[in-house]
């Protein structure tokens, strides 16, 4: 039977890659002398799945090197053998080279044998081998003449309980060559003393074959412990007694290894799928580019689509039916519930849509672990790193792109947030820092946030080198937020001089310029010698929102309903004015600075007089703000569409939608809003109002 | 316009003109009396006018956004962009949807212009610069200024013209 | 149609598995660890099982000696899937009631052939 292997490649290099991924999460858990069985066995497996699976599908390169790495856990994982440090380090590096070689092989290409072998050879000195030793390499020699054996075969009364069946075998054996045989009934007993389920009968063959004795020897091979076998050559060349002979004979013994596959069948059969894997490089190529482009749903996700599928069908062919029926008012009003129940369908089967693309942040998370170890291992610091909030979702869209911030973000954290062990000591904290990545979710944000324990931002060296490169004056008086906000300017960067971690020519201005595209923001918020924060907030998807439609004189606008807080009827008497044209509302006890949108937004026509309007609250950046409107309309999901790709950014705008008139409505980016309003400054987190507050009380 | 194209060249062929490899054709517009053309590959389609929705904060050229098939294209009111006063937008007025490649990216933006004119084979060569004492704010957005026949047309330059 | 359950934690070896045996035309269940393999040999009966021996949850031998407890599994042809290194597995596997054992790597044609010695 022929069968395509290839077809299977693509699985086990996804299965394996995850292997490696679990290898090394596992690798960095582990601390040599308090190393628990569990995580040693988990290592041990997908070692071993990859040996397997590599072995079976003919990369043998792959094979042989987990092979070294299988034996040296096996070791490990049986207590002979104390782990070490060298061992983990080795093993990680392992890691990286067999994910080098699986990529490799992935995209067809022959994988780079040096870094391999070299680690190789570090195994072998372990394990105290020799690289020679490998090469006993059995050849086994084949009998080309035809020879008879006699073969005694008597299974132990268990034989059955084994699952092995005689009659199997000796067709086996029957394949061989001319079978003679005898059976020996004897052993059966009388009626009452018979066990059906014991065997009983014992039997003599006399097979002529050209195949060797490992031939036979391997039909009997499961069966060796459970009955007695001999295998003896006619003529006289194995006189000895018989199951003596299996074990001592020169000719078997050497042969045995052949039961293996020889190396030569192994790249016999590795060829095969090679050559014509090699034959759709092209095609190949693509499906690497779609690798990066497919996701991986949790079946959950997709029995639940599939359950809102089968919904939306049984509605449909309610309203077909009704459809063909003559308009009564009861069907009219049938029609009507069946109407709001495929609208109930459409938005389930629309939410659970979404669902597919959120992932939980750990896929970003998990290179974190490898990323802090290496990096403070290279600048000698001591680091622990504390992963919380790992199941938090996201779009898998805003993920891939937030996590090459987060990656600068962390470097400089480790490079210019934490002490080294000497100075941390000498400031009275625990040598070892601490580096916490934190996710959750907030309204409709995610909220990153990379918490270090280090020395926090050095507001006077910032302020110089701001001052060195011209982005502020010496007489400029800065609160510690507008200090802190300075890193981001472009050009900012304070590493006196420019480290290999963090100091990579890009600066915190690009960071926040990539965060700031996907619509998010970071800030940083500090404290001198306890640590700093990075805060990113992100919006959950890219791609969808609950809006509430609002009316400003004859224009439609979207509010994201995730910001609104309340929306209300504005009472007047609770209404101050402050400065020149700015009105503040008293709600409870807090004052919220009212935004009439239509002058914001330059509109003519809408209603002015406040008790006429209603405001909207919302929140944004932990500050309420009003939003001064005509009227509320519906509340739906918009799809987001971008008003950039065509026009441009526009304040105050995140994007566009359009409406199930096939009209475009305009979304509101209520922080780019507030900005737009005037109402803070440029660079600060408090709003004017906060500081005019106590004149108004 | 594809097929006013594709009309125009049997048109040329039929009569024996051939194909001027050195021409490109350009679909010309009216627009308050004068006639202005535009590289008819960057054409896209041309539409009757429908509302737009306004974009805050916009130029007032801009006219604002419209749905083009689940894409939001901007719509530029060219008599405002080159300063002509506006006339009222009737059922004559037309929008002509362009692709116009700029630094980064192709945009997809409308214009509304008073009505669609004809589509010429016009030799590069034959455009004249135009006259630098031509005050005029739109000068800018010109190529250059070519003769058809009679008549002069006003070669456009679109990257320039929609750069906003 | 002669029924076998593959168990193997490794999606692509339980493929190549589970294909190989459905073309040479028997019915094939698969599951991804002992544990599950059990649960699906309760409520069904198998004319083999062949499974893999390092696994989560529950490794394969611990499986083959559940099976073997089993009285409907008293006879049946239990095949452990192992790799040369793995020598003293093959007793531990024999000890627990596994019929014999198939060691990696191997390809379809070999599986089919050994496989022969236990079911037809």
């Amino acid at each position: 039977m022929s069968i395509d292997l290839s077809q299977f490649f693509e699985v086990f290099f996804e299965e394996s890659f995850e292997g490696l991924d679990v290898m090394e999460a596992e690798l960095l858990n582990l601390r040599p002398g308090e190393e628990d069985s569990e995580t040693i066995n988990t290592i041990f497996r997908a070692a071993h799945s990859i040996k397997g699976g590599s072995g079976t599908f003919g990369f043998t390169s792959v094979s042989d090197f987990t092979h070294v790495l299988e034996t040296l856990l096996d070791q490990i994982r049986d207590g002979r053998r104390k782990l070490t440090s060298e061992h983990i380090n080795l093993l990680l590096q392992s890691v990286d080279c067999l994910r080098a070689m699986l990529s490799a092989l992935q995209n067809q290409s022959e994988p780079d044998a040096s870094e391999s072998q070299k680690l190789k050879a570090q195994f072998e000195r372990i394990l105290g081998l020799s690289s020679s030793e490998e090469q006993a390499s059995a050849t086994a020699q084949a009998a080309p003449e035809k020879q008879t054996y006699q073969i005694d075969f008597k299974p132990h009364a268990h034989l059955f309980k084994t699952g092995n069946e005689p009659l199997y075998m000796i067709g086996e054996l029957a394949e061989l060559g001319d079978l003679d045989i005898e059976v020996f009934t004897d052993a059966i007993p009388v009626f009452d003393e018979f066990n059906p389920e014991d065997c009983y009968l014992a039997w003599r063959f006399f097979l002529t074959t050209s195949s060797p004795t490992t031939a036979i020897d391997e039909i009997f091979e499961w069966v060796e412990d459970d009955a007695d076998i001999s295998v003896t050559l006619c003529g006289g060349l194995f006189e000895d007694e018989a199951e003596e002979s299996i074990a001592s004979s020169p000719e078997v013994e050497n042969a045995k290894p052949s039961v293996k596959p020889t190396p030569e069948v192994v790249t016999a059969a590795a060829e095969k799928p090679l050559a014509k894997a090699n034959a759709a490089v092209a095609e190949a190529k693509k499906s690497q580019d779609n690798a990066s482009t497919s996701i991986r749903v949790g079946i959950d996700k997709v029995d639940s689509l599939i359950n809102m599928v089968g919904e939306l069908v049984i509605t449909q062919a309610m309203l077909s039916q009704l459809g063909e029926q003559d308009m009564t008012e009861s069907t009219v009003a049938a029609l009507q519930e069946g109407l709001a129940q495929l609208a109930h369908n459409t938005r389930d089967l629309q939410e659970s849509v979404m669902r597919i693309r959120m992932l939980p942040i750990s896929f970003v998370f998990s290179r974190f672990p490898r990323l802090v170890r290496d990096i403070s291992q290279k600048l000698n610091k001591q680091v622990e790193l504390k992963l919380l909030g790992e199941q938090t979702e996201l779009d898998k869209t805003v993920m891939e792109k937030i996590s090459d911030p987060m990656v600068h973000l962390v470097r400089n954290s480790l490079d210019h947030g934490i002490e080294t062990p000497e100075q941390r000591i000498a400031a009275g904290k625990d040598p070892v820092g601490t580096l916490t990545l934190n996710a959750f979710h907030q309204g409709g944000n995610i909220v990153i946030e990379i918490m270090d324990d280090g020395q926090g931002l050095n507001t006077e060296k910032i302020k110089q080198k701001a001052i060195a490169n011209g982005l502020i004056t010496e007489d400029d008086e800065l609160s510690q937020e507008e200090v802190n906000e300075l890193i981001f300017m472009p050009g900012f960067s304070t590493a006196d001089a420019v480290s290999d971690i963090s100091g990579r020519g890009v600066g915190m201005d690009v960071v926040r310029r990539n965060i700031q595209a996907l619509n998010g923001s970071v800030e940083v918020s500090s404290a001198r010698g306890v640590g700093s924060t990075f805060t990113i907030r992100l919006p959950l998807t890219l791609a969808i929102l609950d809006g509430q439609l609002v009316q400003v004189a004859e224009h439609t606008y979207i509010i994201p309903l995730i910001s609104i807080v309340e929306s209300l009827q504005i009472d007047v008497k609770k209404v101050s004015r402050v400065g020149k044209n700015l009105d503040v509302l008293r709600l409870r006890d807090e004052y919220i600075p009212i935004l009439r949108l239509y002058d914001i937004f330059n509109h003519d026509g809408a209603i002015e007089a406040l008790d006429k309007s209603l405001l909207v609250v919302v929140e944004s950046d932990n500050q309420k703000v009003g939003l001064l409107v005509d009227d509320l309309l519906a509340q739906q999901q918009v799809v987001i569409k971008s008003l950039e790709a065509n026009y441009k950014r526009v304040d105050g705008i995140s994007g566009a939608t359009i409406l199930g008139d096939g009209r475009v409505s305009l979304i509101i980016d209520i922080s780019g809003l507030v900005k737009l309003s005037g109402l803070r400054k440029p660079g600060s987190q408090e709003l004017i109002i906060e500081q005019n507050a106590e004149a108004v009380s | 316009m594809q097929t006013g194209t594709a009309l125009q060249s049997e048109f040329n062929q039929r009569l024996g003109l051939g194909e001027d490899h050195d021409e490109k054709q350009y679909l010309t517009f009216l627009m308050a009396g004068e006639e202005y053309g535009v590289d008819i590959l960057s054409v896209q389609e041309i539409r009757g006018w429908t509302s737009a929705t306004a974009i805050p904060n916009a130029p007032d050229f801009v006219k604002g956004a419209i749905n083009l098939r689940g894409t939001i294209v901007p719509i530029i009111d060219l008599r405002l962009r080159f300063g002509i006063d506006p006339i009222a937008y009737g059922p004559l007025t037309v929008v002509i949807v362009v692709a116009v490649e700029f630094k980064e990216q192709t945009k997809t933006m409308g214009i509304v212009v008073d009505g669609v004119s004809d589509v010429y084979s016009i030799s590069e060569e034959k455009a004249k610069d135009v006259p630098d004492f031509q005050e005029s704010s739109s000068s800018q957005y010109v190529d250059g200024l070519v003769n058809v026949g009679e008549k002069m047309v006003v070669l456009l330059n679109l990257q320039k013209t929609l750069q906003i | 149609m002669k029924k076998i359950l593959a168990v193997d934690d490794s999606a692509s070896m339980r493929q190549m598995v589970s294909f190989t045996l459905k073309k040479a035309g028997f019915d094939v269940t698969e599951a991804k660890d002992g544990s599950e393999a059990l649960n699906i040999a309760k409520q069904q009966g198998f004319d083999a099982v062949i499974s893999d021996v390092n696994m989560p949850v529950m490794d394969g031998i611990t499986l083959i000696r559940e099976l073997r407890a089993l009285p409907s599994y008293k006879f049946t042809p239990l095949l452990m899937l192992t790799t040369e290194s793995g020598l003293d597995k093959k007793s531990e596997g024999k000890a627990a009631g596994a019929t014999g054992w198939i060691v990696k790597p191997f390809n379809p044609d070999q599986l089919l052939a050994v496989l022969k010695k236990v079911i037809r």
